[in-house]
């Protein structure tokens, strides 16, 4: 054969041509990256967002400790005993304890912003019992003033918790702030915010022993909340309960509120498991979006592959130049998924005061997925394409 | 009116014997023998349906015949692989279309450059090549316009650019003029003519009798038989049979 050779064409024509197949056709080189864009950009955002809040947790146990243990009444089947009056001074006693504080719940308090509102009208506030500094024990901050005086016969006065707080309107404590409880105004000395490692007492209001005896309080404390020496925590976990209840230390419960927190953060994750899931449903759709448009991008351009044919390309050279399209049309689409999967958990976790974590591996798995789904959705159109018959070009009008 | 064959190759560049073609029961070929040599401008002539497309799909090696040899440039295509048609094609085959087939968004030297994409051409090189070729068809001073920037006469310049920049064995024209007004017609054959006259052999496929009249030699085409081919009838070296093949045929 004289001067016949092998047609070849090099990666860098076949992404000229790639690049070029697309920069002729913008708009539906948008509308069928848009799929993969969304799907990535949601995979990306669930698993940022996710990261984000779990540095957000990780900060939050780092400023807070591990160290807090929380005591209550045992929760279980069968009547277990309230604390006894004496929790906290028994808990005081213990070596490893550093600090601790106590709340009791008075069953009929309640609180209102001003005489003229219906009794029903509590807004589920609660009212609590204070022994001892509970913001500190609990790492807990003022927005405004500070704590009661817990002294048992302390004058009047009341702190309020974040939620409580706002549901009562008030946002700052000045020298006549008051609210009403128990038929007459109650000095507030304090607003706490909300409070990490305990959120159920974001919507209390602390008093001193002696108002809420006034207005019903049994004297028991619900809960017992410690500080414990942190070498020490796994231990002072089964001395607590004794510590209480030398008796019978079943009948105590004894939590730590960071493993809670974390918790928390874990059942998160099944729900992000979800929605990475949904992800990967608009990924597999924008797939199908890849494959259906270079599907009708083969059927439209039979003529431009016939030409192609007719200049010498091969089968094989019009399938890669098909395929390469396919995958540059899914990264593309990657690209944007993932500026805009960053970008939505970037404004979402600094509106929510969270650090911002992306992880590199999301990232790359997501650019890594669109490279699968972009050259697994242009094979079958590409093999459509070789299979075009060179005569094509001579065939259309 | 021949001349001296391909150097490198031996005998015609394109040979066609006893060449059929059949779709179902249709014969679109039925026993066609053509020889082209080196340098010759040959104009392929007959009504629609005469077989004349079909032709020019087997010559251009875009289609294999049913039963019969074709030859290009030396090589029997009825041995060949599809990849090595496409290398033949890349090498040795041009090709001008009625509708010209350019790249929409491509430049007019992109255009005539992908004509050299598949012979594993530099890319600086094809572009270069393809000023040069840009040059010959008189659009030098065209060479970044689009193809919606181009009159149709231009744009078929461009396509011919594009067949002729890899310096193929044999150009091959289907209905060159078919869509263009008759002034840049004739102007599109002046430059056929002058491509020819610098030694390409160019083949133009055409229903026009008028056109097809003022090449040198013409090949009648009629219900897929050559009826009669000017240049087997003037050449000393066409056989006795082809002659009576011809004399048949017209009469």
């Amino acid at each position: 054969m004289t001067g016949v050779v092998r047609s070849r064409v090099s990666p860098a024509d076949l992404l000229r041509l790639g690049v070029f197949g697309l920069r002729t056709r913008p708009g539906r080189v948008v509308l069928s990256a848009l799929g993969i864009a969304i799907g990535i950009a949601a995979m990306i955002a669930v698993v940022g967002i996710s990261s984000s809040s779990k540095a957000k947790v990780d900060q939050v146990l780092d400023a807070l400790g591990t160290n807090v243990l929380t005591a209550t009444q045992a929760q279980g089947f069968g009547e277990t005993p309230p604390l006894p009056d004496t929790a906290l001074e028994s808990v005081l006693r213990q070596d490893d304890v550093e600090s601790a504080a106590a709340v009791g719940k008075v069953t009929d308090g309640a609180v209102y912003r001003n005489e003229f509102i219906p009794a029903p009208e509590t807004k589920g506030i609660g009212v609590l019992a204070a022994w001892g500094d509970v913001p500190k024990v609990l790492g807990g901050a003022f927005s405004s003033g500070h704590w009661i005086d817990d002294s048992v016969d302390a004058p009047p006065q009341v702190v309020l918790g974040a939620d409580a707080a706002e549901a009562l309107g008030i946002d700052r404590v000045a020298a006549d702030t008051r609210v009403w409880m128990g038929g007459k105004w109650v000095q507030v000395v304090g607003i706490l915010k909300p409070i990490e490692l305990a959120d159920d007492l974001d919507n209390q209001v602390f008093v001193p022993r002696g108002l809420a005896e006034q207005l019903g309080f049994d004297g028991a404390p619900s809960s017992v909340y410690t500080r414990i020496d942190p070498e020490r925590v796994e231990q002072a976990r089964d001395l607590l309960a004794g510590a209480i209840r030398p008796g019978s230390p079943q009948d105590v419960g004894v939590t730590r509120p960071s493993d809670a927190l974390a918790a928390k953060n874990a059942t998160n994750e099944s729900f992000t498991g979800l929605l990475v899931g949904i992800g990967g449903v608009a990924l597999l759709v924008g797939g199908i979006g890849v494959a259906n448009t270079m599907v009708i991008t083969v059927l439209e351009r039979r003529a431009e592959v016939g030409v192609r044919r007719a200049l010498g390309a091969r089968r094989r050279n019009i399938r890669d130049q098909f395929l390469v399209e396919s995958l540059l049309l899914s990264f593309l689409g990657g690209v944007a998924g993932v500026v805009i999967g960053v970008g939505v958990t970037v404004v979402f976790a600094v509106g929510q005061g969270w650090p911002v974590a992306i992880p590199v591996w999301a990232v790359a798995g997501g650019l890594g997925a669109t490279v699968v789904i972009g050259g697994v959705s242009g094979l079958y159109p590409a093999a459509r394409a070789a299979r075009i018959p060179p005569t094509s070009a001579l065939a259309a009008v | 009116m021949t001349r001296a064959p391909v150097p490198g190759g031996s005998g015609p560049v394109l040979s066609l014997r006893d060449v059929t073609k059949t779709y179902g029961d249709v014969g679109a070929l039925r026993g066609v023998t053509l020889d082209v040599a080196a340098g010759e401008l040959v104009a392929v002539v007959g009504p629609s349906g005469s077989g004349k497309s079909t032709m020019l799909n087997i010559i251009g090696t875009l289609d294999r015949p049913t039963d019969g040899s074709v030859s290009i440039a030396g090589n029997d295509v009825a041995t060949m692989s599809d990849d090595a048609l496409s290398g033949l094609r890349a090498a040795h085959i041009g090709f001008v279309f009625q509708h010209f087939h350019l790249q929409a968004g491509a430049t007019a030297a992109e255009n005539v450059a992908d004509g050299l994409l598949y012979t594993g051409t530099g890319r600086r090189e094809r572009h270069r090549r393809a000023v040069d070729a840009l040059g010959k068809v008189g659009l030098g001073h065209r060479v970044d316009h689009r193809p919606n920037q181009l009159s149709g006469g231009e744009k078929q310049r461009v396509a011919i650019a594009r067949a002729i920049v890899g310096d193929p064995t044999i150009l091959l024209a289907d209905e060159p003029t078919g869509a263009l007004d008759s002034a840049s017609g004739a102007a599109i054959l002046a430059l056929l003519r002058e491509l020819n006259a610098a030694g390409t052999t160019v083949l133009v496929i055409t229903h026009d009798l008028e056109l097809a009249a003022s090449l040198p030699r013409q090949v009648r085409m009629r219900d897929g038989l050559v009826e009669d081919d000017s240049g087997a009838r003037g050449s000393v070296a066409a056989s006795a049979a082809d002659l009576a093949a011809a004399i048949g045929g017209v009469s």
